[in-house]
């Protein structure tokens, strides 16, 4: 065998092990900021709630990758994909069923598992940088599938679909944007916590053993193919439940909203919240949400250059994202009390 | 039957274009072990130098020239600059900084030439290829050129020093290290001269695709596709993935009623999962083996 085919496990891991307990906040920081978020929409304008939803929206998708990526080590470019799939599973729902919205989400989030799920399976052979570009391959199939001829009649072709915004329910004095945000707020919270429980979980610890050694968790028994397959279903359907809550607050649906770039968005928005930090998440989706608002401020010709710049910017200064701001700020908190 | 060697042909002259492309890829994955995303954009840019060098008056081969080595010099910059300090870094960080690095080359170059499409000159010009209607000459010399280049590169790699200190480099930086290999400016190295090639792909494409700051963004997704069709550690696999791919691509357009001119891209893609779920490292690529 020559030497240079050889790849030593005692190389730097593709991502950084992260213990589970630095996966999340403390629990009087999450009641504060939960408080918080409970209250600021009484002060806002109705387009300020509208994209504070989309951050929450944007947010779970970032935590659906985070999971795939800091819990499980497995990357993918392609979680536009399955975003494409709960967005369009639930606007076909509402629109040509009249199902009920809220009850759509569920259904879009279990359709975008089974997608998920279908696809780790190939998609075990793969790893690193060849499961990327299996990936970013689906995401880059995604807008042309939707556009075909055949599925026209349902998903109204390059046009897209109008869906109805629905108003707040029981005659609660409620704008619509602002209802939309209460209810994108409970399910955040929910799908938050029931994936911090999912990484403490026996689960969670057979994701975490593959993704710090492969071969050692088989070794201990963990079954690698089953696990790696469950994360990967597990994301999808997280990020299908995002992307049916934003069919219905963005009230439309349309292959081009859901191109390779939205994916790379998920991505950025991952790395700059810190990998396998899950709060860190929603702090990324407001950098992929804002970012470019700002850049464009700053300098409308250039506003790629000023995006790639502040990029770099948290790149170097901040490599581990969000979760080391975090760090820091208690560090120092400790230290003013003492 | 005319019509099957007709789009064969052209699937080979379009299947030059990936070529070049996959092995700039390739180059840099040899180098650095990472798919650098703003490969496409960095040809781009070079593409564009050479078009301003040629506004200026200077000749089209002296313009080719220049440009590969400003290109050279360009990417050996960029490394040392932006990624040099990455290399310690997981690799999602530097897929970040690769995603950055293509936002800033595109934005810039828009700024600079604008977002028009412009002509681009080509030095074999377009008449017929040897009296055939089927492919043109300067697709044959783009697939000449190509050819030429993975000759070049083979000698470069096999029979020179230099070429023999930047494998070993890339397979086991420690041990190169020990015989006294400066590992870091290898890949410096590597970084230029897949810039360099990646100047020469971008020249070749423009009078095919015309010159725009968006007209890798196909281009270079296909350069992936081949690259890793053919193998991420084989310069030849890459040059050979892309020819497939082309033709490939081609003949399902043609030849499968269901997929056209819209789902070609994404049949090419499903193509290059099968071939890695049955064959992992590519065609020609050597099956990396894990020690324990």
């Amino acid at each position: 065998m020559s030497a240079a085919a050889e790849d030593a496990v005692t190389e730097a891991p593709a991502v950084e092990a992260v213990p589970k307990r630095a996966m999340t906040l403390g629990t009087g920081t999450s009641l504060a900021i939960l408080a918080a978020l409970l209250i600021a929409p009484l002060f806002v304008k109705n387009f300020i709630a509208f994209q504070m939803t989309m951050v929450m929206i944007y947010g779970i998708a970032v935590l659906a990758l985070n999971i795939l990526t800091g819990g499980s080590g497995q990357f993918s470019l392609g979680q536009s994909a399955f975003y494409a799939l709960g967005a369009y599973t639930s606007a076909v729902l509402m629109e040509n069923a009249n199902v009920n919205y809220a009850l759509t989400l569920p259904i879009a989030g279990l359709v975008s598992f089974g997608a998920g799920y279908l696809f780790g399976k190939p998609a075990l052979r793969l790893s690193g940088i060849y499961l990327a570009l299996a990936t970013f391959a689906l995401a880059v199939a995604m807008p042309q599938f939707l556009k075909l001829h055949f599925f026209e009649s349902w998903t109204g072709g390059v046009q897209g679909l109008v869906v109805m915004k629905p108003d707040a329910p029981f005659g609660l004095p409620l704008s619509q944007d602002k209802w939309l945000y209460y209810f994108t707020l409970a399910i955040t919270v929910a799908i938050y916590i029931g994936s911090i429980n999912l990484l403490r979980s026996r689960s969670g610890r057979a994701f975490m053993s593959i993704r710090d050694n492969e071969i050692a968790a088989s070794a201990m028994g963990v079954d690698v193919a089953k696990y790696k397959t469950l994360a990967f279903g597990v994301s999808a359907g997280i990020t299908g439940i995002a992307g049916g809550l934003s069919a219905i607050v963005v009230a439309f649906v349309a292959p081009d909203s859901y191109t390779i770039n939205l994916a790379i968005s998920l991505f950025l928005g991952m790395v700059v919240g810190g990998v396998g930090w899950l709060p860190g998440s929603f702090v990324g989706a407001a950098f992929i949400i804002f970012v470019p608002n700002i850049a464009e401020s700053i300098s409308k010709g250039l506003s790629g250059a000023v995006f790639g710049v502040l990029l770099f910017i948290v790149i170097f200064l901040v490599p581990h994202g969000a979760r080391q701001v975090a760090i820091a700020a208690q560090l120092l908190m400790g230290k003013l009390r003492k | 039957m005319e019509l099957f060697v007709n789009q064969i042909l052209a699937g080979i002259s379009t299947g030059a274009i990936y070529a070049c492309m996959a092995l700039a890829v390739v180059m840099i994955y040899q180098a650095i072990d990472h798919l650098n995303f703003a490969q496409g954009e960095m040809a781009m840019f070079s593409t564009f130098i050479s078009w301003q060098l040629m506004q200026w008056g200077v000749p089209y081969w002296w313009a080719f020239l220049l440009t590969i080595a400003i290109s050279f010099a360009g990417g050996i910059l960029i490394e040392r600059l932006l990624f040099k300090p990455l290399a310690k870094a997981p690799v999602l960080t530097n897929v970040a900084g690769f995603i950055a690095l293509f936002a800033i080359v595109n934005s810039v170059a828009g700024l600079i030439w604008d977002f028009t499409i412009k002509q681009y000159p080509t030095p074999f010009g377009s008449s017929p290829f040897l009296g055939s209607q089927l492919i043109s000459t300067h697709q044959a010399g783009m697939i000449g050129v190509t050819l030429l280049m993975l000759v070049g590169l083979y000698l470069f790699f096999q029979f020179t020093r230099i070429g023999l200190a930047m494998r070993a480099a890339a397979a086991l930086p420690e041990s190169a290290r020990l015989v006294g290999i400066n590992t870091s400016w290898m890949i410096a190295l590597g970084w230029g001269m897949a810039s360099a090639i990646g100047a020469v792909a971008g020249i070749l494409i423009a009078p095919v695709v015309f010159l725009e700051p968006n007209m890798m963004g196909g281009v270079l997704v296909y350069g992936f596709a081949a690259a890793v069709l053919g193998g991420l550690t084989s310069p030849l696999g890459a040059v050979v993935g892309g020819f497939l791919m082309g033709v490939f691509e081609n003949l399902a357009g043609t030849y499968i009623p269901a997929v056209g001119n819209e789902l070609k891209l994404p049949i090419a893609l499903a193509l290059i999962i099968i071939v890695l779920v049955f064959k992992p490292a590519g065609l020609f690529g050597r099956a990396i083996v894990k020690r324990v």
